[in-house]
């Protein structure tokens, strides 16, 4: 029941956003996202945006994974 | 993004070479035994293969984190004297089938209650403006879910909405992995932190894990790399010795959490003990409308009465939600316990050990 999802903000008005989420568009919430911008993404709970998504984090990451394998293939 | 978090090439080697780590670990007892403290994590262990793969390394438990799974029967039953008085229920739709002392909302259902599924707590205010009746928002959740409450608590008051009020029975983690932790002494060898709790409250709350319990935790996503890369971190960590909290979901999760949301939170709840199915109360666990907010308490506008009657069943929710047991180990799974008749909450809930382990296997 905690799962949340990100969706990408397609437009914004108040505390309401449309966002696309797998191509479908969905009002949400997003009270707590401080100047969210269009196109940027948020993770969705329940109808409500609970965090901005940090892509240079994921990217990290997806690093870290590769580092660890390469360590790992080495002799 | 998301679908190399999912389908990436590098997963395998790195699942080999956790296997790897975990058999070269000196002077510990195999298989290590970690706790994913939340139900879409023993969902995402299942789903991929994990428990299989790593059954000789590691042996996973199940923990409380599924808010449906640690609801108490008497707080079911709560729900259902709202529902036979009229009320006009709106919940999430895993407690419908869930059942309580003697009936479940489903039966109340078949009876003539108004039931309302919604998928976000927001919705009540539609529904409470279209009707004349009262309206009952049951609130269950963890972290996660608690800033949506808090969001519709304020919208009902902003809007001026006279007939809504919810059910609060919302809990917190900190404190019952405390309580948990002080029962398993050293039962545990690591711990799988649940990815959207931490986002609201951070990675903080848990430094007292490695400090007071000497075990490592992680905070992981839910994907196989995000899963993978925390399970890695804390075979590591028991590799050098030196337990600590490490985050392997920077891109949701802040060490200080979601600062906007903790103040929604704060603005409207204040911290309480409540009961959890199988612990009983725990100090600190669970919230509950500060002042301010009290008249939205559906509990005491409605003087709801239940008995606090405990009816005997051979469900073993209570110890597959403390670590203790598998849905394997069960007696009634699945033969009278099954996802189209089920006996206890873990077996409603998508997220809950035992459906999970129905669904995928075992
Ligand atoms: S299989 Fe059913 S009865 Fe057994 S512990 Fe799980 S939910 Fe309870």
């Amino acid at each position: 029941m905690c799962l949340a999802v990100p969706y990408r903000i397609i437009s914004k008005e108040g505390n309401k956003a449309i966002a696309d989420v797998f191509g479908m568009k969905k009002e949400i919430d997003i009270r707590i996202i401080e100047d969210v911008e269009i196109d940027e993404y948020v993770l969705v709970h329940a109808g409500f945006a609970i965090q901005r998504v940090n892509q240079q984090d994921a990217k990290e990451t997806l690093e870290l994974l590769t580092e660890l394998c390469e360590a790992e293939s080495k002799p | 993004m998301t679908d190399k978090f999912r389908n990436n090439p590098e997963l395998k080697p790195l699942l080999n070479k956790i296997k790897h780590d975990v058999a070269a670990l000196d002077g510990k007892a195999l298989p290590l035994k970690f706790m994913e403290v939340c139900g879409t994590h023993t969902v995402s262990i299942l789903k991929f293969g994990f428990r299989h793969y790593f059954k000789d390394s590691i042996k996973f438990l199940s923990g409380p984190g599924c808010p449906v799974c640690v609801t108490s029967a008497c707080d079911i039953d709560k729900m259902i004297y709202l529902a036979q008085q009229g009320h006009h229920i709106v919940t999430f739709g895993d407690l419908i089938k869930v059942p309580g002392t003697h009936s479940s909302l489903e039966k109340e259902i078949a009876k003539g209650a108004t039931v309302d599924v919604v998928y976000s707590p927001l919705d009540a205010l539609n529904i409470a403006r279209n009707t004349k009746k009262e309206v009952n928002f049951i609130a269950v959740g963890f972290e996660t879910t608690i800033p949506v409450i808090a969001g519709l608590v304020l919208d009902t008051y902003a809007q001026q909405i006279k007939n809504l009020s919810i059910l609060c029975l919302i809990k917190t983690m900190p404190n019952v992995l405390r309580f948990l932790l002080s029962q398993l002494k050293g039962e545990i060898d690591g711990m799988i932190m649940p990815g959207h709790v931490s986002v609201i409250i951070g990675s903080e709350p848990y430094e007292f894990i490695p400090r007071e319990y000497g075990i490592p935790c992680t905070v992981a996503g839910f994907e196989p790399v995000d899963l993978g890369l925390g399970i890695q971190a804390l075979v590591s960590q028991i590799a050098l010795g030196s337990p600590a909290v490490d985050n392997r979901y920077k891109r949701m999760v802040k060490s200080e959490g979601n600062r906007a949301a903790q103040e929604l939170i704060s603005a409207v709840f204040q911290e309480c003990d409540v009961a959890w199915r199988g612990f009983g109360s725990i100090p600190k666990s669970g919230l509950c409308l500060n002042e301010e907010f009290i008249n939205f308490d559906a509990e005491k506008r409605f003087h709801i009465k239940v008995n606090d009657e405990v009816v005997q069943s051979a469900c073993i929710c209570g110890d597959i939600i403390a670590g203790r047991k598998s849905p394997i180990d069960c007696t009634l799974f699945r033969k009278k316990c099954t996802p189209e008749n089920p006996i206890g909450p873990c077996m409603v809930s998508f997220e809950g050990a035992c459906a999970a382990f129905y669904k995928y296997g075992e």
